[in-house]
Parts: C-alpha cells; structure tokens; sequence
C-alpha cells in the first residue's frame, strides 16, 4: 500500500514524465491525450467540491463545462471573423487571448452557478439531481437552436488562443498552460478543504441540523461550494475547446455530466487526487480499449460497478488501502 | 424571582388530529436547570423543536432574553445564545473530534467564509474549541475520528459542542440517553456546575438525575403541562404520580 502523499506525487510525476517522454520520441498525440487528461481531471476537480464535499450530486456539470467553451468560442468567433459581439446596448469586439476568455469563462458559468444553484439547493437527492439535469438539458437545447454560433453543428476556432510569452500551438506548451493551471487549483482545493469553510461544508454535508443549531446556514455554505465548483468547470470548459479548436453543443449534454462523475468516482470520492487518478485512468482506457473495440465503454462499465460494489474509495482508495472517505 | 432567559407563551402545534403541543407556557430562569419530564410520545421533542427553530408552532411564541424570536430560523436563535445538545447525537462522524468542537467555535465566530487559512492554524478557534474539549475531558481523544468514540463520549462530545458556543441559555435533549452509570453521573456533576454559566432546560428520562438536578420540574402528558414545581412538590403531586410517575413513585 502505497501513502497517499506519495500516490499524490507519482499521480503528477506521471503527468510530467509522459508528456516529456513523448515530446523526446516525438508523439505529439501523446501530448494531446495527456492535455485531454489533465482538462477532464480539472473539469472533474471542480465537480468534486461539490459532490466530494458538499454531497451535492449534480448531473448538470456539463452546463457550466459547456459555457466554459461557448465562452471561448464566441469570444474568438468573433475575433477571427472581425465582428462586433452586440450584447444590448453594448458593442464589444472579441478576442483572442487565454487569460481575457478564461475570467469570462469563470464568471459566467459562476453566475450559472449561483442561478442554478439558489432553485436546485431547494430540494436534496434525487430532486437534486433530476433539476440539475433539467438545467443542464435546457442550455444544450438552447445551445443546438442558437443558429448565430453553428447550432448543432458547433464552431470551428481555426487557431488556438494566445498567452503572452507562450506559443499555445506547440503542443507541450499548451500542454504545460493547463498542467499549471491544474496545479494550482489543486492546491487551492487542498487549502479549502482544511479552512474553516472547507470544515464547515463538511459538516454540513454529514449533519447540516449541527451545522445550524451551531448558527450557520448549511444551504448557503452549499451554495458558495457548488458555484466554486461551477466556476472550476467551467475554466475546464474553456480549455477543453481550446484544445480541439471546436466547440459544440455536446459540452453541454448530459453524457458529458455523467462522464465527469464517472470520473470522480473511478479515482476516488472526496480525495484531493481522486478526479485527476479518475481523468488519467479514464483517457488512458478510453485511448487503449477504445483502439481495440468500439465497444469499450462495457469494460467502463464493468471497472465502474466493480468500483462501486467493492472499493468505495476508488482507485486512490484501492492504491493507499483505505476504504471510502466517506459514504 | 430570578431574570427569566428563555420563555414559552402558549405554544400550540397540531399535526392533524394530534394534539401534540397544547397551550404551553413554561420559563427557564437564570441559574437554573429547568426538567421536562414526560412518558414517551408526550410531545417533549416537538416541544424542543419548537423552542429551538426547527418547527414553528400554530400558535403562541418562543422569547429569548424577552425578545420573540418565534419566527427566527433555528441558526438564528443560535446566534442569539441559544445552545443546544441533540437526543440522538449530530456530530460530523466522519471527521475529528476537534473538527466537530471547531464547527461550534465557528458558529460562535458568526462566519465561515474564510477559504485560505488553515481552521486548525486558526489560533483563536482552536482555543475556543480545545477548551470545549477539557472541560468534557475528551481532550485525550482529540485527533480520534468521531465514529471510534464510545457512545457515552459521543453524549459528552455534544455537549462539547454547544459549550463552545457560551449560549445564554442551553436546551438539552436527553443528554443522558443510553450512558451508563459512570458516564451518566459523571455528567450529572458537570451539568451541575454548568447551571451557573448559563441555565439549562433539560430534557430527561433518567430520573435520578432529574431529581438530583432540577431546581424545577415540568410534566408533560399529552402535549400539556400537568404540574410545574420544585422535585418534591411533583414528587407529592398525585395528579403526576397517576399520569406519569405510577409505582414508581
């Protein structure tokens, strides 16, 4: 059994070495599948505050994943097609640079966030889950009917965006923009989970009547973790569409919300590295069974329920020896 | 008459047809520890969630230090100092026992939106908390997930929790519930001592520390309150010895 400290460290020390190892045998495809990793295991890192540790079980998070890449898209729609974005009243031009799309895409899916979580947080269980999907459902159909942006046919980015002093073409750069990034929130995450708020949350999950015979409010504490979570997501989202280039209205399809769950709990509820083991072990067989048979998502399924039945702790829990973090 | 703290003026609750709070106006005052006894199904736990915020009655109010806060939430009454203890424990199983004695010192602090610094680096928060934990003597078991205590430090680490609060006034639900002996008269002795912090209204089947701790004592049988008085006024009372105390008494 492997300290879970030291499973954290081999985790990000695997996403370092394979893409450089691949940048030295020269298989850029390599780069785009560990890119494609640390994306879903940042999409999936934001899901988890919400369902790791508010207990929030959202099946909506494509929404926001799906308004990260609209973000991006239509801001550099507009760039590369030299025209106006007409919002109202105001003429804005579009633009073709990371950190400008990236606010943009935080704080809008934050404020999807904050909508869609005041109404969902009304109910608990499958309420919850079943008007996360509603919302969820209602941006991909608008999405596919929003004809401006290519309706369902999505829209085409034909270069990546810029960041000043990279080249984001170059695969390993871009690879390395994202891989910071997911650091990063990594770290926050890790600062959240043992701050006062992070406790409180907590708690409210496991017994939110505690938490207000205490004074404080667990609904609300849920409502700040799910639009973090959102707001995560949603800058997922953003580099995701980044890296195809593309964005369609699939980002926002409700596949997709299972997939970032499949995710969460494959690698390990609740745990810091869970959703990150989950995007790596999930590209790696989406990449290797997927070459063998168009029917790999049965292997999925079958690793899935084996997870669900036997190792409540996903695979972190498996690889450290401990049980679930919680229930 | 000492400075009444908490007050109930006619509260009524029906859940159709059951009458389970009927006109009830009782008084907790300063220094004191208040009993509500009552046979099972008398209506004492609806009678504390309606003191406490997490059932409004259909009539009457609820007055912390005179002011009504019958239509306040339960967090709210709770910042307003009042602390309560759960019958069957509320405690976060899955994490320490100080984190859940932090939970209270955070409560007590008013916010919880604080996302960088470390809870248990929070110097003022662990000594609010770690002091909870002495006075309960859990301080030993600290670092020990909630879910490895025994179920008498459970009913202590409870109490642990609305300390931390320093309400005005504490609303316990059987605190003793399932503690053997030791650990029941152990708390006996601290809930003793505690009334002079701040009076208690206790809920409690455990009758010898009824009878060791209450300067007064309330019967509650079918949603009324039967006699109100001192333990040998409703040891005396044969209305309460019919209805509730029978050969016991």
């Amino acid at each position: 059994m492997i300290p879970e400290r030291l499973l954290n460290a081999l985790i990000l020390l695997g996403l370092i070495a394979v893409p450089a190892w691949a940048l030295w045998a020269d298989e850029p495809f390599t780069i785009t599948l560990a890119t494609r990793a640390v994306i879903l295991a940042l999409a999936a890192v934001g899901l988890n505050i919400a369902l790791g540790i508010g207990g929030l079980v959202s099946l909506g998070h494509a929404t926001f994943f799906g308004i990260g890449g609209y973000a991006m898209g239509i801001l550099a729609f507009h760039a590369q097609s030299y025209t106006a974005l007409e919002i109202g009243p105001l003429t804005l031009e579009g633009t073709k640079s990371m950190p400008v799309i990236w606010a943009v895409a935080v704080v809008f899916s934050a404020l999807a966030a904050w909508g869609i979580g005041l109404l969902s947080l009304r109910t608990s269980g499958v309420y919850f889950i079943m008007i996360t999907l509603a919302f969820g459902q209602m941006f991909f159909y608008f999405a596919i009917s929003w004809s401006t942006y290519g309706g369902e046919d999505g829209l085409s980015i034909y270069l990546r965006n810029g960041f000043p002093g990279l080249n984001t073409l170059d695969p390993i750069q871009f690879f390395g923009l994202c891989f910071a990034i997911l650091c990063a929130v990594l770290f926050a995450k890790a600062r959240l989970m043992a701050s006062p708020f992070g406790l409180a949350l907590n708690a409210a999950r496991q017994v939110p009547g505690r938490v207000e015979a205490v004074g404080l409010n667990p609904q609300r504490l849920k409502l700040v973790a799910f639009i973090l979570s959102g707001a995560i997501t949603g800058l997922a989202g953003a580099l995701f569409a980044d890296l195809n280039r593309f964005v369609s209205p699939t980002m926002f399809s409700w596949q997709f919300s299972g997939e970032i769950m499949i995710l969460v709990i494959l690698g390990g509820v609740a745990r810091l590295f869970g959703p990150v083991m989950g995007a790596v072990a999930f590209v790696m067989l989406e990449h290797w069974l997927g070459g063998l048979t168009e029917f790999w998502h049965i292997a999925l399924g079958a690793i899935l329920l084996g997870i669900v039945l036997f190792a409540r702790g996903g695979l972190i829990g498996i690889l450290t020896g401990k049980g679930a973090a919680h229930g | 008459m000492a400075e009444v703290v908490l007050e109930t003026r006619g509260i009524s609750k029906a859940f159709g047809a059951l009458k389970a709070s009927q006109d009830i106006s009782l008084d907790l005052r300063k220094g004191e520890i208040h009993a509500i006894i009552g046979p099972n199904g008398a209506g004492k736990s609806t009678l504390i969630a309606q003191i406490c915020g997490t059932l409004q009655p259909d009539a009457g109010a609820v007055l912390l230090e005179g002011q009504d806060v019958t239509g306040w939430p339960a967090r709210a009454r709770a910042t307003a100092g009042l602390g309560r203890t759960f019958q069957i424990s509320q405690l976060a199983m899955e994490d320490s026992v100080r984190e859940n004695v932090l939970l209270g010192a955070l409560g007590a602090r008013g916010t919880p939106w604080s996302f960088w610094k470390s809870a248990k680096a929070d110097a003022a928060l662990t000594e609010r908390a770690e002091a909870a934990l002495e006075r309960v003597k859990l301080m030993e078991q600290a670092d020990v997930k909630t879910a490895e205590l025994s179920h008498g430090q459970r009913r202590q680490l409870e109490v642990a929790v609305a300390l931390t609060l320093q309400p005005k006034a504490f609303v316990m639900d059987e605190p003793m519930a399932g503690m053997g002996a030791g650990g029941s008269k152990r708390l006996t002795g601290f809930l003793d001592e505690l009334r002079a912090e701040a009076p208690i209204l206790l809920v409690e089947h455990d009758m010898d520390a009824v009878f060791a701790l209450a300067d007064r004592i309330s019967v509650l049988v079918y949603g009324q309150i039967i006699a109100t008085g001192t333990v040998d006024e409703i040891r005396g009372d044969p209305q309460v010895q019919a209805a509730y105390l029978g050969e016991e008494a």
